[in-house]
């Protein structure tokens, strides 16, 4: 009872947040409502029993990716009337990849319905969350049955991560770096000397 | 599975009582007190003079670049959580995996401190 009535919250939640993140004025604002999106789908793997999955959104995609988000609409130069510009132009393409989205998604439920044994025949069952934590689930097939799927992954954030270097990265000229090894090195002889001079003359 | 649930029914009841309190507190100051605004009163306020500019202006690029290289190392501390819960049942096989797949980042760590991508100038 309280179950359902939990469920219906988060997803009425996220539904409701989702359509204000397209519907939102200000880019920021899309921004915010998607994190509230973001928790409430988390909310929504925390009734499944996948808890680790709903912390890792919390962690990953609030913490970490919702900034990213940030960060780029704070990059784009805010001009709502340019934005709302082209928005006829744009529409019959992102129709088409929503529709696309809404028949992969329907395709989805109604596997389920149309074939009752695929249950049965995935790859690796879901073990009974009484014995085995979601967590040691995950964990006891990702590194070992998924091994390349998951060397994948890791090449994935490796190609991230100096496409981002190469991308975003510049040597910036006149700045002045503090080389503490340079410090270290110097010696009082090589900058100061210590002259005798006569009294009467200069050097 | 009940049982996990029931766990989290503390989280939710505070969660309930958070959001009641917040929105007591905003609400009730709003409905309570007496509100005269003005055109001063509700301009920004900062300290002696007016604001110069809009403060929504365009950030540089460096942060996008410390966001991205957080969230790949935040991934990769995400993927040690349930390696470290079952590695007990993993044997060699799974450590060794887990082993190249941090040493993948460290080739891209070694590759952004080469670079000074870690630098603030």
């Amino acid at each position: 009872m309280i179950e359902a009535l939990v469920f219906y919250m988060f997803a009425g939640i996220a539904v409701a947040s989702g359509v204000m993140v397209i519907s939102a004025r200000n880019p920021v604002h899309s921004v915010l409502f998607l994190i509230l999106a973001f928790f409430n789908a988390a909310g929504l793997f925390v009734l499944l029993g996948a808890e680790f999955l709903a912390m890792i959104l919390v962690i990953v995609y609030v913490g970490a990716v919702a900034v990213l988000f940030l960060f780029v609409v704070m990059m784009l130069d805010i001009n709502f009337v340019e934005l709302r510009q082209g928005f006829l132009q744009y529409l019959p393409f992102g129709g088409l990849i929503g529709l696309i989205l809404l028949v992969e998604l329907l395709a989805l439920g109604f596997g389920w319905v149309l074939a009752p044994d695929a249950a049965a025949r995935v790859a690796v069952p879901m073990q009974p969350l009484e014995t085995v934590s979601n967590t040691q689930a995950l964990g006891a097939l990702i590194y070992t049955h998924y091994i390349y799927l998951f060397q994948a992954a890791g090449l994935i954030l490796l190609v991230a991560m100096i496409g981002a270097i190469v991308l975003s990265h510049r040597q910036r000229d006149g700045v002045l770096k503090q080389k503490v090894s340079d410090q270290i090195r110097r010696r009082a002889e090589d900058s100061a000397k210590t002259r005798k001079v006569e009294s009467g003359k200069g050097i | 599975m009940d049982a996990m649930l029931q766990e989290y029914l503390p989280i939710l009841i505070f969660l309930g009582i958070a959001i009641v309190i917040a929105a007591v507190a905003l609400g009730a100051s709003y409905i309570i007190a007496s509100q005269h605004p003005d055109a001063e009163k509700n301009s920004a306020y900062e300290c002696g003079f007016e604001p110069f500019e809009d403060s929504r202006h365009k950030f540089d690029v460096r942060f996008y670049l410390v966001a991205i290289l957080f969230i790949i190392f935040d991934l990769e501390v995400a993927f040690l959580f349930p390696w470290a819960v079952s590695l007990g049942t993993l044997g060699v096989f799974g450590f060794w995996s887990m082993m190249i797949f941090l040493g993948i980042l460290t080739i891209g760590f070694i590759y952004e401190w080469r670079m000074g991508a870690l630098e603030w100038e």
